[in-house]
């Protein structure tokens, strides 16, 4: 579990970040949804200590960062891992190199371990065949895939993910957002996604936190999100002629 | 102040560069594949500038000898002092700040550009240090093996058109090759090799690693560190000379 408390942060004089409180939850999909530019990804970033914040806290299941020293950090890092919104895969690695480089750096174990566990996550995404190709030769929805898998390579416990299905035809988004699902259930771990895309929050939104212009704009699941009598939010919902009617259809 | 901030910038990523790399391994392995990079990739440009410019050294030698009573071997001597003293180290620098110091700036600038930095902080990576030390180490230590081949070939280039185009010959040039050698010249030029080297690379990685946005900005840190380190590379020059020669 992540507990975020009262989280400010700003840039310069733009305050994007504005105290938000949630806690996370072990074993589910946690959504963060909200418009472009609502601060998805500066929230993101500062849980994982990209961003330092200004004021508030952050605590991994107790463990609280601001009290951390920079080798506990270090330590807790290996604990965690990111897919990021453009994959931000290493072009001048392959995809097994790109998958196995977290065990490069951190794993004491033996090489023939190492290759089991990188094997072990190629096949889990559905990549086996593409282990010798670089980034560039993949496409997006392969090098999300790529992404996940060295995301959970470490086995970590918390897995952050932004946008991890942006850019992507909607049926490789699902695809993408079901397997995180699956992996948050088979490992048990603290998951947290950035998304703007309903149909996500549609198919995993467990426990949504809904950011609106830096503020706590709304909580719930997605059994709630529809009844919601917040304006913003519902506006985000049925932003789409689709979910209107959806709407309409529902209330007659 | 703008200008103050870069600097505290500045040395507080040296500090981040200049630590304990994470595995030593991994570190050697980067060391090596960048040798190569900065390195032989760059033996073809300083051989053909060294060569060409050696060439005309020794013709201008020539050519500012009006005296008839000047003896044809300070063509030979004159050719070798330039390339020794300033052409080798200095000019074949600033050359390197245009390729190796813009490429480094554009590599490091794209993968914060891409979040791919950010991937290796999230990792507990110290990203700075994985991706710079392994470049400044290896310019310093090919630069200097390129300054020895640029004396080398500038001397040969020098040599080949004077004797072809018939303005010495071939023993007095050797003779003023061989004539009134200081080895300290060497020494003080190596020095500044070092030294640039590390302007360069330094520079543009630090250029790099603080690219905020997108391409654009990548593309104008790469000019960034080219412009600035060329200029930091002739002050450092004048600085040096002063206190070495
Ligand atoms: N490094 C930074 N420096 C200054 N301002 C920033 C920085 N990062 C983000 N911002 C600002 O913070 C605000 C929120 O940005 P953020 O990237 O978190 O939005 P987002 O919700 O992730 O949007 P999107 O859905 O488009 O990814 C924006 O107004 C942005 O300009
Ligand atoms: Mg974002």
């Amino acid at each position: 579990m992540i507990t975020i408390d009262n989280i400010h942060k700003s840039f310069d004089d733009h305050h994007v970040l504005k105290g938000i409180s949630f806690e996370f939850e072990t074993g589910k999909t946690n959504l963060i949804i909200g418009q472009s530019g609502s601060g998805k990804t500066v929230l993101l970033k500062s849980i994982v200590g990209l961003h330092t914040i200004d004021k508030g806290d952050i605590l991994y299941d107790n463990r609280s960062w601001q009290e951390m020293t920079q080798d506990q950090r270090i330590e807790l890092r290996t604990e965690m891992g990111m897919v990021f919104q453009g994959s931000a895969l290493f072009d001048n690695m392959t995809v097994e190199e790109n998958i196995g480089f977290p065990m490069l750096m951190y794993s004491k174990e033996s090489t023939k371990a190492k290759q089991k566990r990188v094997a072990e996550c190629i096949d889990r995404v559905n990549l086996t065949g593409s282990e010798d190709l670089y980034p560039s030769e993949i496409s997006g929805g392969m090098q999300k895939r790529v992404a996940i898998a060295r995301a959970i390579v470490m086995k970590p416990e918390y897995l952050f993910c932004d946008e991890p299905n942006s850019g992507l035809d909607p049926k490789t988004a699902i695809v993408i957002d079901k397997l995180i699902h699956e992996i948050t259930k088979e490992y048990n771990i603290t998951t947290i996604i950035n998304t703007h895309d309903m149909n996500s929050v549609l198919q995993i939104g467990e426990n949504i936190l809904y950011l609106d212009k830096g503020e706590v704009g709304w909580k719930g699941d997605k059994s709630h999100i529809f009844n919601s009598e917040n304006e913003s939010l519902n506006e985000f919902v049925f932003a789409s002629d689709l979910y209107q009617k959806l709407k309409e259809i529902k209330e007659d | 102040m703008k200008f103050l901030e870069e600097i505290g910038e500045y040395f507080y990523f040296m500090l981040k560069v200049f630590s304990k790399p994470q595995k030593h391994s991994v570190f050697f392995k980067q060391w090596a594949l960048e040798l190569y990079k900065v390195g032989v990739d760059s033996i073809g440009i300083v051989v053909i500038i060294s060569f060409f410019m050696g060439a005309v050294l020794a013709l201008q030698a020539a050519y500012n000898m009006t005296n008839p009573l000047m003896p044809t071997y300070l063509i030979g001597y004159g050719t070798r002092e330039s390339m020794l003293l300033e052409f080798s180290s200095t000019i074949v620098s600033l050359i390197l700040a245009g390729k190796v110091g813009s490429s480094i700036a554009s590599e490091i600038g794209t993968m914060r550009s891409t979040e791919q930095i950010d991937a290796l902080d999230v990792m507990g990576i110290n990203s700075a240090n994985y991706l710079a030390l392994p470049k400044i180490m290896a310019s310093l230590t090919i630069n200097p093996i390129l300054y020895i081949l640029s004396v080398f070939v500038g001397i040969t280039g020098g040599l080949l058109s004077s004797v072809t185009i018939g303005v010495s010959s071939l023993q007095d040039f050797i003779y003023g090759i061989r004539m009134d050698f200081k080895p300290y010249f060497i020494v003080y030029s190596e020095i500044k090799m070092v030294v640039f080297a590390f302007i360069i690379t330094s520079l543009a990685s630090y250029y790099g690693y603080t690219v905020r946005g997108g391409s654009l900005e990548v593309g104008r840190a790469s000019t960034k560190a080219v412009v600035n380190s060329s200029i930091l590379i002739l002050i450092s020059n004048l600085v040096l000379t002063q206190i070495l020669l």
